[in-house]
Order: C-alpha cells, then structure tokens, then sequence
C-alpha cells in the first residue's frame, strides 16, 4: 500500500480497460454498420469509414499519451485559457464553419472535419471546475451559483444556433457536480415536477393532470390543516403548477415545431406515420427487436445490411449491437457503461482535491446525458435527438472529445496522492 | 443523498434499459418477423409439373411454358400508365382495378396482372417490363395435353384461390394447382416442391445479394412422372363410341383392379381449361346444365341397377343355401306377391332354375330366390342386415375408396332403413314389401364404377382389388398406396360363383345379348334395362329405360371387366350391351371383327331422345311404345 501511494505513475486499469473495451466494440458495430456487403474489406481505404475510424482511434492514443505525460497541476492551471479558447472556437464557427447536414459545426481540414463542441465539455468541466474548487467560491452563495450557470451556459449558448440542441443539452449534465458540491436540493424537486408535469402533460392531456394537482394539494392541506405556519405554500404551490401545466401546452403546441411535437408522439405512442416521421425510431426499433438472445451475428443483420437505420454507424449505432448482437450483446454494452461511470462516480469520491471530483463529477455527467438520451432515442423510449454514444459512434470529433475528457480524469486520479 | 444521486440514476437506468432491450428482443416477437418482411424478398423457382403417361407409355400430359405478368404493389413507382396499357391490352380502368385489387390482397405479396401470356407476348414484352418497377414477369409451366380426350379423370390445374392459399401455406397467389381429376389427386406427386430464394434488399428495396449467402435458398424438386392405368386406345375408343350418347363407360382389369378406361359422355377437349380462354371455357362447361359434361357419369352418376345385380342375388342365395342350382321356379309372366301386386316379367320359357334363370333374367325367379334369403331368418330386419352385409364386401353402398378425388356411395338398405320407411313397430314390415331390391330396382342405388367392380369380383370368383387409375410413380409401381396393392375377399364362396359365372355366359350364348356375340372370346356379361323418371312441369315423368351392360371375358382368366351405361338407351343390349361387346373385342383382340355392331353404334345418336323431354310437347318413350310428358291442361 505505501508503495503503491508513493507512486505517482498509478492510472486506474479499469477505466483505461472499459475504454478500450468500449472503442474496440465499437469499432467492429461501425465496421458492419458501413460495410458494403459486396465489397471486401480494406482497412487502409479512407473512403471507409471504418477504416477512417481506425485511423482516428490510432490518433486518440496518441492523445492518450500525450494527455498523460502532462502535469497533472496543468490542467488546473491553464483551465481557464483552455475554456476561453474553447469559447473562442465556437464563436469562430460563425465565421469560419462548414456546414454539414444543415448544422454549422465544423471547421473543415480537407475532407476532415472537426468539431469544436465536442472538445468544449472538457474545457468546461475544467473551467467550472476550477472556478467551484476556488476557496472564495461558495456554492450556496446565490451569485456565485449565478457564475457557475454562466460559464456553463456559454458554451451551450454558442452551440444551439449552430444548430445543434442536442449537444446543448449535454451541459445539464454539470447539475451533477453542482448538487454534489452543495447546490440545494429544491433545484433537484423544481427540475424533477417540472420534467415530470411537462411529459404527464404531453401524455395524458393537461385535464387529467391538473385534476391530479388539486387532488394532491387537498390532500396535503387536510393532512397538515394543523400547521400553523408555511399554509400559504400549499395554496401557491399548485396554483403554479396548474399555470405551468396550461403554459406546457400552450409551448408544446405553439412555440415547438412539428417535428419537435413528432418526436414526442413518437415516444408516447400517439398515432404517427412509422413510415415517415417515426421511421427512424421504428426500424430502429425492428432492429434491435430483429436480434433476439443472441443475434443475428457479425455482418449477418438484415437490417443493418440492407441499411434500413439512418445514421446507424453514428447516432443509431446501438441498434447495430442490438440486431447482431442480441440481448447479451447489447445489455454487454449497457454493463460496460453503466460500469465505466460507477467506476469514475467511485473514483471522484476519492479525490482529495476539489477539482479532481468536480471534474470526476462532470465527466460522469456528461457520459450519463450520452448514454440516456442516445440510449433513450435508439430503444424507442426517449425523443429523438442527435447525439452520439460516447466511444462508440463514428467521427474523429466525438471520440477525441470523449477520450480528452476521460483521459484527463485519469490523469487527475493518479496525482491524488500529491493533491494536499 | 448528494454522494449517491447520480451513482443511483446512472444503475437505475442501466436497468431500465436493461428491461427495454428484454423486451425488445425477447418479450416481443413481432419485430422479428418484421425485419423479415422488410429486408428479405422470396422468389420462387417453379419446377416442372410431372407429366403423364398411360399404361402403355404414351405420353398424355406434358407442359408448356407460360408466362405471367407479376406485380408486387409495394414497389410500384409512378409509371406511364398509357404505354402500359397499350403493352398489356387492356383499359386503363381494368389496369386500376386489377393494381387495386392486388394491393388489397398484399401490398408485399406478388399479384398476377396478366395471366398466362403466350410465347410471343412474353417475346414483346420481356424487354419492356424492365423500366416498370414493381412489376415483373413469372415463367411458370402449363399443361399441354397431347390428347383431346379423357378430360374427365385426367383433371386440370386452375390458379389457387384464397381458401386454398389459407389451408395450405405452400401455395401463393398465382400458384397452379391441381383441381379435379389426377391433377387433384396426385397434386403433390405431380406438381413437386417449388425452390425458394432469398434475396437481401436494402432501405431502397434494390437487391443487394443473397440472404445469409443462400443458405436457406432452396433447389426446386421436379414433379415426378406418373403412369397411369389407362389404356388410352381403348379410351379413345370408348370415347368415340359414346359420341351423341350420355353415359359412362368403366373398363377394369380384374387381376388387379387397374382401371383401363374411364368414359363420360358428353365429353371435352381438355385442352380447353388451359391458358387464358380457361375460365371462358370452364363457365361454358359448368353451365350446360342439358348435357352436363362435367358430370362424370362413371363416378358420380347413381343409377338403379336393374338386372345386373340379379346376379348378386344369385350369389347371396347359394351362400345362404336358401336355394340349390337345381331348383326351378315358375314365372306366370311375373311374380305375385299377395293382393294383387305382380312384379312383371317379359316372355320367356318357364320354369326356370337358376343357370337360365340368370340367362333369361327372369325376375319371377329372383323374386323367389331374394324372399328366401331374407326370410331365413327370423325377422326381415335380420335377413336384410344379412343380405346387406353380402353386398357391402361386393364395395356397395359406401364410397369405392377409388384415387379419384369425386365419387359417390350408391345406396344398400339394410333393416333400420325399412324401419324408419314403414314406421316400424308401429306398422310391421315383411319381404315382398322391399321385393324390386330382387330385381336392382326399389332402394338399390349404384354407380357404374360400382358395377364394373362388382363384374371384377365375379369374374375373380370372389375377390377384388380397389379399382384405381395410378399405375406407378416414376415407373416404381411399388410407390401407389398400399390399399390399392392390398386384395378386398367377398362373403362369398368362390365354388358359388361358378354357376351364376355360367349363366352370365349364357346370356351371351342363348340369352339377353345373344346378338352381341364375338367371335372366338367367351363373354359373361349380364343385361339390364331401368325405369327412370324426371320432372316436366313439376310432373313426374318416365323417359326411355336406361340402357345397362356388365361383362367380362374371358370367361376363365378374365382380362377385362367392363360396366357400360346409356342414359334413355332403351333395352340392355341395344345401345350398353353392344358398346360393351366392342369394349371388349378392342382390348383383348387389338381390333374390330364385329364391324357392323360398331358402324350401328357409330351411326347411332340419341340426341333425338334425349331433346324428347325439352320439347314442351308430349313424346312417346321406348320406341312409341308409351306417351308421356303430358302436359298441363289448359285451364278453361
């Protein structure tokens, strides 16, 4: 045990294991998601995609070890430069940017292209790091919470005109690190009934709802009607909720568009056309429910092959595991996961220092919004929106995005011995 | 609560998708079937159908190609519906309704646009199809007869419709399929198993190569051949003979129950319920009520038997011992049995025992003789069920079990009958109050094929082989069913055939057919003449006796059995015993000695007769002998 804290050179096998694990199950979904079945394989044609993928998990090693040699005392440092470059290059998409499938989010090297918001999550764990483990920083202080959400929501406000509202999402992703660090909880109820008032609404109409509050509120007042204090609370409260059930409606309806309401029906079941707007989630869907226990086998989906799922070797790469994988390769992954971010949740709560866990923290976050609107998406259980499976899913941007991210924890963790 | 918020959300929904997936992939099955569905396309290879051989080898059946025009809906793009039209020649609405129709049925599932188009329609339209997409063409194989008779048991293959299609999952729209005749009976011998391919689309639905690399494609099996037991020149023959006559003719070789011609007249083409006018044609045939072509007269008609099944009674009596060969009863012009009721009888010397009993048919005799059997016992009831019995070995009263997919029972009373018809025990029956089954009239029903069995089984000395018309599959003769290799023993002893064997020799030699004579075979045959009645306004109405004939020969070592039937042809032997007698001479000499029997039955029609009923007016029967069809008065 002395030994083994003295050295300042000890990385956590098990992460560095789960992500490969994780990029090489990936790399052979991409694989069959892109094959052309007629054609035979050439890992060293770049007009592949996976063998452009190959070329970008060599490049991520790189990164890995460059990451790695640093100081550990660097990121902490310099954090704040990385986030203001960062800005920078998210700002400077609107002058510079390529467009790609209608969203502005790439500079472009050739037939590279290369995507700024990915690299922003780190730079943002970082910033938001540094700036919540700065001793004058109280998180309970509502200013200095006023802070943390500005330099959270900078970047996601440079990203959603791009337009690319799924990667701004990820950013609620740093309500983790900020709850652990101290945030109340009553942010956690507010965001929870105003979540869970937003789909009862879409589900059952806001009739049902509403009707659910009042009987709610009676009964709380008849079962305190002896406080003497704090009464007024049970008398606002559902009127505000009964306000934010008409406006969700009223949203849903007029400030959504279409294809947004769409997606929601999808997901709800509502009657929807699955031959146009619930293609993507219906065959989808017939996919992974193609595979059964164990799967159709490697290159042997008949959906995959006939290239039924749009975007299936990015966002929809899942649905590849689930059809020629089956059930046991597909919760395999889920486990994999699920495991990764247990084990960086576990690792964070052992930093010494600050920083280290908020970044722990962010990291964990920002992996868990991946995998639960991605996973959501492809299983048919959440809406519709476009962001990748961390590590998994095709393009250079994402998983050196990813990779930076985790890597740089990786690196924190094994200085902890020398954060004092 | 702030160090395990995200540890738990991140295991909780781990574990919901988790159940997601597991429902997915293993609760809900729909989906895999649906993947199917969606990126698998099925095609089908047909093989060829099994062609058809007679006895003697020559080839009945065999197969030509035809083409049809396929659609499957789903894949239909919008297309130049004018030019379409004008390729295919036909209207613009019919084309719409046809695609309709289609889609309703499946929008996956291929449809027939056109069906069976001839070789230089398929030439004219090959390359052109191609720009159509959804549409295609299917080659398939028709029959192509290379006789134009027998149409009667050789069947047809008809397109499969939708019961079929639910009953039997093998079948697709469009599919052939045996429906009556061999065709229907040997269906799965002759049409073989089609071959599958599967063939993996894409989301565009273009093919992009083999599913699973073909594994589970599979090589279409040929139909096999069949030979059947018919002997087409003596069925050519028949047939000929039949021509301006209603009836059947059953010809079996009694050694083995082999059928050898099978006749129904009025007869068709077969070759008419092929190809496109197919449909045209078959309402043509299904709606001539007059004639009934499609009525096979041999299988499906039942008849009185009349005096052929005299010669059963004969055989019952020996069996019972209720009489001997020797004893002899007298016929005053017929039989009287109590209150003035005769059964009549023609002229003829008298007495008579049993040998020119048979000979002169005499029915006084066989009156006597059938009292006697069911009066053996102690109540009718009993002697019916016994005489019953006798006949039901003889293959009576009960579906022959033939490889003919139509048939039907005929009709044996037995005790409960009677009872139930003279409501018993509140009225008691005797006997003479079922006499005419003596003579194969009253109850007694048969069909020809029923008859020409019974003629195999005497002329067998008691036994015979369920008649059958498959003689090998694929030249294995061992491949038919085992209950048509199996021998059927008659309750009778093969010494009480002997005598009765006699008298149907007889009956050539001095007797009823003593005029259809052929030189050099020694015929056994048996005539019958039966009363028979139709409605004429409502009236019941007699027409011109049917003309009946059983025959075998020779007598010892009998190579041909033979029932024939002419509907209103007047006594046995005028049109029957004369057609059975060229029957006859046909199969065992090979050619026609008696040509002026032939030329009288060639130059013979009984159109006249058969108009007789038709005309609105009245019309005499049996040669003028009596007026019937009488019609209304006319109201004063």
């Amino acid at each position: 045990m002395a030994i083994n804290t003295r050295n300042r050179g000890t990385f956590d096998w098990l992460i560095i294991l789960l992500y490969l694990a994780l990029v090489g199950i990936g790399w052979v979904n991409i694989v069959s998601a892109s094959i052309d079945p007629t054609e035979t394989y050439d890992f060293l044609d770049m007009g592949n995609l996976y063998a452009k993928q190959l070329l970008f998990i060599g490049l991520s090693i790189v990164l890995i070890v460059f990451i790695l040699s640093l100081e550990a005392k660097f990121f902490e440092r310099f954090a704040s430069i990385i986030y203001v470059v960062s800005i920078l290059s998210l700002l400077g998409l609107f002058v510079f940017g390529k467009t790609i499938s209608g969203a502005t989010s790439w500079y472009g090297f050739g037939s590279f292209g290369l995507q700024p918001s990915e690299f922003a999550k780190a730079a943002t764990a970082l910033a938001l790091a540094k700036y919540l483990s700065d001793i004058q920083t109280d998180v309970k202080s509502f200013v200095h919470q006023l802070r943390a959400f500005v330099i959270i929501a900078l970047p996601a406000i440079c990203i959603i005109p791009q337009p690319d509202p799924g990667s701004a999402l990820v950013y609620a992703a740093f309500f983790f690190p900020l709850y652990r660090e101290g945030l109340s909880g009553i942010y956690l109820i507010i965001g929870s009934v105003v979540v869970g008032l937003f789909i009862l609404t879409l589900a059952f109409g806001h009739y049902y709802v509403i009707a659910g509050i009042l009987a709610i509120a009676v009964f709380l007042l008849i079962m305190n009607r002896k406080k003497r204090f704090g009464k007024r609370l049970y008398y606002i409260l559902p009127i505000v909720a009964m306000l934010f059930v008409f406006s969700v409606d009223y949203i849903f309806q007029n400030v959504f568009e279409q294809r947004h309401r769409d997606r929601f029906n999808v997901v709800l079941g509502k009657d929807v056309d699955m031959k146009s707007i619930g293609y993507n989630t219906y065959q989808s869907e017939i996919a992974i429910g193609n595979g059964g226990l164990f799967g159709k086998g490697f290159l042997k989906g008949t959906q995959t092959k006939g290239d039924f799922v749009p975007e299936q070797q990015t966002d929809y790469i899942f649905s590849t595991v689930g059809e020629e994988w089956g059930f046991v390769g597909s919760t395999l992954v889920i486990f994999l996961f699920v495991g990764l971010m247990l084990r960086i949740i576990m690792l964070a709560e052992r930093q010494k220092s600050q920083f280290s866990r908020i970044y722990g923290y962010s990291l964990a976050g920002i992996l868990f919004i991946h995998f639960l609107v991605n996973i959501g998406m492809v299983t048919g259980v959440l809406p519709t929106v476009g962001i990748p499976l961390p590590f998994f899913s095709y393009g250079g941007s994402s998983l050196w995005g990813f990779t930076i991210l985790l890597f740089i924890f990786v690196k924190l963790d094994s200085n902890r011995v020398n954060d004092w | 609560m702030r160090r395990i918020l995200l540890f738990s959300v991140v295991l909780v929904s781990g574990l919901l998708f988790t159940g997601r997936l597991f429902y997915l992939q293993i609760l809900n099955t729909s989906y895999a079937g649906l993947s199917e569905n969606n990126a698998i396309k099925r095609t089908f290879d047909y093989p060829q159908r099994g062609h058809i051989y007679d006895r003697d080898g020559e080839l009945l059946v065999s197969n030509q190609p035809s083409y049809d025009v396929m659609v499957i809906p789903r894949e239909v793009e919008p297309f130049d519906t004018l030019e379409l039209c004008q390729m295919l020649k036909m209207t613009k609405d019919a084309l719409v309704t046809r695609l309709e129709k289609a889609r309703v049925y499946s929008p996956r599932l291929p449809s027939i646009v056109i069906p069976q188009l001839t070789k230089s329609e398929y030439a004219y339209l090959q390359e052109k199809m191609r720009k159509y997409e959804g549409f295609y063409i299917q080659k398939r194989s028709l029959r192509d007869y290379q006789i134009d008779f027998g149409a009667n048991f050789l069947g047809y293959i008809a397109e499969v419709n939708h019961s079929d299609i639910e009953a039997n999952p093998y079948y697709q729209s469009g599919d052939l399929k045996g429906r009556t005749g061999v065709e229907k009976q040997y269906e799965e011998v002759l049409r073989g198993v089609k071959g599958v391919k599967y063939i993996q689309k894409d989301r565009f639905n273009r093919d992009i190569g083999p599913y699973k690399n073909g594994s589970l494609d599979t090589l279409p099996q040929p139909g096999k051949d069949i030979t059947l037991t018919v002997d087409a020149a003596l069925q050519r023959y028949g047939e000929e003979l039949m021509i301006n006559k209603r009836g059947g003719i059953i010809a079996i070789e009694p050694a083995t129950g082999e059928i050898l011609a099978l006749v129904s007249a009025p007869n068709y083409d077969p070759a008419l319920l092929v190809g496109r006018e197919r449909s045209k044609n078959f309402t043509r045939l299904w709606y001539d009520t007059i004639s009934k072509p499609l009525f096979d007269r041999g299988l499906q008609g039942e008849y009185p038997p009349g005096s052929p099944f005299k010669t059963l009674n004969a055989l019952i009596a020996l069996q019972e011992g209720v009489v001997n060969t020797q004893e002899s009863f007298s016929c005053y012009g017929g039989y009287s049995y109590g209150r003035g009721r005769k059964l009549g009888c023609h002229h003829h010397p008298s007495p008579l025992s049993m040998i020119p009993g048979i000979a002169n048919s005499c029915n006084a005799y066989f009156a006597n003789v059938y009292r006697r059997v069911i009066e053996k016992y102690d109540t009718p009831q009993e002697g019916m069920d016994v005489w019953n019995n006798h006949l039901a070995s003889f293959g009576l009263g009960d579906f022959m079990g033939t490889d003919l997919p139509i048939g039907r029972p005929g009709f044996i009373p037995e005790g409960k009958f009677y009872n139930r018809m003279y409501k018993y025990p509140e009225y008691k029956w005797y006997s003479t109050a079922t006499i005419s089954n003596s003579i194969g009239q009253g109850e007694v029903i048969t069909t020809p094929i029923q008859l020409a069995n019974v003629t195999a089984a005497i002329a067998n000395r008691g036994w015979y082989y369920t008649p059958h018309i498959i003689k090998s599959i694929e030249g294995d003769e061992k491949q038919i069913p085992e209950e048509y290799r199996t021998k059927n023993i008659t309750t009778i002893d093969p010494a009480n055939f002997e005598p009765v064997v006699q008298g149907m020799n007889d009956v050539y030699n001095y007797g009823t057919a003593s005029a259809v004579r052929i030189p050099d075979i020694e015929i056994c045959g048996k005539t019958g003449t039966a009363e028979n009645y139709t409605k004429i306004n409502g009236e019941r109405e007699q027409l011109t006796d049917h003309s009946i004939f059983v025959a075998f020969a020779p007598k010892d070592n009998p190579q041909i059995a033979i029932a024939v039937f002419v509907e209103n042809g007047y006594w046995g032997s005028r049109y029957a015993g004369k057609i059975a007698s060229l029957m006859i001479e046909k199969h065992i000499k090979g050619e026609i000695t008696r040509t002026d029997l032939e030329d009288w039955v060639l130059t013979h029609s009984l159109e006249e007769e058969y108009a007789k009923p038709l005309s609105g007016e009245p019309f005499y029967i049996n040669d003028g002998k009596k007026l019937s069809g009488v019609p209304e008065k006319p109201k004063l």
